[in-house]
C-alpha cells in the first residue's frame, strides 16, 4: 500500500491543457524556430491561429516530440516529417478499423 | 565490457566512405525507428544504430575507433589499451544512453549538454516511460511504480547512475496513448538549471472481454435465442461492475446496444457498446431435443429464404 503523501500527481496532456511556444520547446528540447516551422508545415496546430502569442493544447506535446525525433534521428526535413506523421496517423486509423472489422468477422489476427 | 563492432551494426565495410555510412544509417534508422517500426526489438536496435553512427559519422571518432585495431570481434571482452586516445579530442554529445564500451572510449556526456546545445542552460534530461494499466484503472484511477536510472556525480567527480523509484498517480479518466507529465521528475539540472520532466505514456493491457476505442468501450455479451426474441433483463459486465440491462423484444443477432456514460469517465464520458451474440443451447438431452422438435414442427421458418432456395 502506498502512502498518499508519496504519490506524485502529474498533468494529463490532453485538449484542456494549454502551452506557450516556449513550454512546447522545453518539452521536446527543440528551438523556437523549429516549432514555428512545424506550424508552417501543418505538423502542429496552435489553438489561436490569429493571436500574437500562439498557444498549443497538451496533445501537441506528443506530436512535437515525435516530430523532433523523426527530424533528428532520420535526418528528415520538416515536409518529410509532416508526410510521415500523416501517414502514421492514417496507418493507426486503418489498424484500428481492421481490428474492429476482424473482430466482427470473428477473425483472430493477434 | 564487450567490444562493439560499429561497422557490423551499420552493415558496412571498414573501408566505407562517409557517404556510404550515412546512407546505411538512414536506411536502417527508418527500419528500426521506434516511432515507425513494428519490430519487437526496435528500441534496442535503434539505440545500437545511433551509437554506431555517432562514432562513424565523425571522422575524428572514427579514426580513434579504427585505431583500436581490427582484431576485435563483436561481443569480445574489451579493455581499452592505455593511452589509446591520446591526440583526439571529442566534443560532448548526447551520449547519455550509450553503452559502457562507448563511454570508455569517448567519455560520458554531462547530463544536460543536449539541452544546452539547444539553448536551455543545464536543463536536466527528460525521461520518457510507458506504463501499462488495466482498463478498470481508467474508471477508478490507480498508482504505478516507475523506476528510473538517474545520473549523479560521486565524490571523485564521476558521473554514475542510481535507480530512483517513484509512485505515480494514474488518474481516473485516462485514455490509451495519453501522456502524463510530471514536472521536475526527470534528471537534476546542471549548474542551477531546472530539472528535466518525466513523461509517462499510458497503454491499456489487452483485455479478455473489452475493446477500447478512445473513451468508448465495447463488449460482446452472449444471449439465448429467446432473450433476443422475447426481450429480457440480463446482467452484463462493465469495467466498474455488473449492471442490469434490458434487451428489447425482437432484437437481432449481433445488434449493438449503447449504454450512455458507461465508457471511460471524463468531462465527455464515453459510452459502453454491448453487442448481443446469440448462443444456441445444445440439443444434448431428450428434453432439449423435444423443444427443437417442437420448433421445427410449429415454426414456419426458412433460414435460407434470402438465398432463394
Amino acid at each position: 500500500m502506498t502512502r498518499n503523501e508519496d504519490l506524485l500527481t502529474g498533468v494529463i496532456l490532453d485538449e484542456t491543457i494549454e502551452l506557450t511556444v516556449d513550454e512546447l520547446c522545453r518539452s521536446c528540447s527543440t528551438r523556437r524556430d523549429t516549432i514555428l516551422s512545424m506550424v508552417e508545415e501543418g505538423i502542429l496546430q496552435p489553438v489561436n491561429r490569429t493571436g500574437v502569442s500562439w498557444r498549443f493544447t497538451g496533445v501537441s506535446v506528443k506530436r512535437a516530440i515525435k516530430a523532433t525525433k523523426l527530424h533528428r534521428d532520420l535526418e528528415l526535413n520538416l515536409p518529410g516529417v509532416a508526410l510521415a506523421l500523416d501517414l502514421m496517423d492514417e496507418i493507426d486509423r486503418l489498424r484500428a478499423r481492421l481490428a474492429h472489422i476482424s473482430h466482427q468477422a470473428g477473425i483472430d489476427d493477434s | 565490457m564487450q567490444y562493439k563492432d560499429y561497422y557490423k551494426t551499420l552493415g558496412v565495410d571498414k573501408t566505407a566512405t562517409q557517404d556510404e555510412i550515412k546512407k546505411a544509417y538512414r536506411r536502417l534508422a527508418r527500419k528500426y525507428h521506434p516511432d515507425v517500426s513494428k519490430e519487437s526489438d526496435a528500441e534496442e536496435q535503434f539505440k545500437a544504430l545511433g551509437e554506431a553512427y555517432e562514432v562513424l559519422k565523425d571522422p575524428e571518432k572514427r579514426a580513434a575507433y579504427d585505431q583500436l585495431g581490427s582484431q576485435w570481434q563483436a561481443g569480445q571482452e574489451f579493455r581499452p589499451p592505455p593511452g589509446w586516445d591520446a591526440g583526439f579530442e571529442f566534443s560532448g554529445d548526447d551520449s547519455s544512453a550509450f553503452s559502457d564500451f562507448f563511454e570508455s572510449l569517448f567519455g560520458r556526456a554531462q547530463s544536460g549538454s543536449r539541452g544546452r546545445s539547444h539553448g536551455f542552460d543545464g536543463k536536466g534530461r527528460d525521461h520518457h516511460a510507458r506504463v501499462l494499466v488495466d482498463l478498470e484503472d481508467a474508471y477508478a484511477g490507480t498508482a504505478r511504480q516507475i523506476t528510473l536510472q538517474a545520473p549523479y556525480v560521486d565524490k571523485s567527480g564521476h558521473v554514475r547512475t542510481r535507480e530512483r523509484t517513484l509512485n505515480v498517480r494514474v488518474p481516473k479518466g485516462i485514455m490509451a496513448g495519453q501522456q502524463i507529465r510530471l514536472a521536475g521528475q526527470g534528471d537534476a539540472g546542471m549548474g542551477g538549471g531546472p530539472a528535466g520532466d518525466l513523461y509517462l505514456e499510458v497503454e491499456f493491457r489487452p483485455h479478455r472481454m473489452y475493446r477500447v476505442e478512445g473513451r468508448n468501450v465495447h463488449v460482446d455479451v452472449p444471449v439465448a435465442p429467446w432473450e433476443l426474441a422475447l426481450g429480457a433483463k440480463i446482467r452484463v459486465p462493465t469495467p466498474e461492475g455488473n449492471i442490469e440491462m434490458s434487451v428489447p423484444p425482437s432484437s437481432r443477432p449481433d445488434e449493438k446496444l449503447r449504454l450512455p456514460g458507461r465508457g471511460i469517465p471524463g468531462k465527455k464520458k464515453g459510452d459502453l457498446y454491448v453487442t448481443l451474440r446469440v448462443v444456441l443451447p445444445p440439443a444434448d438431452s431428450e428434453k432439449s431435443r423435444q423443444v427443437y422438435e417442437n420448433m421445427k414442427r410449429e415454426m414456419d421458418f426458412n433460414p435460407r429464404q434470402g438465398l432463394g432456395v
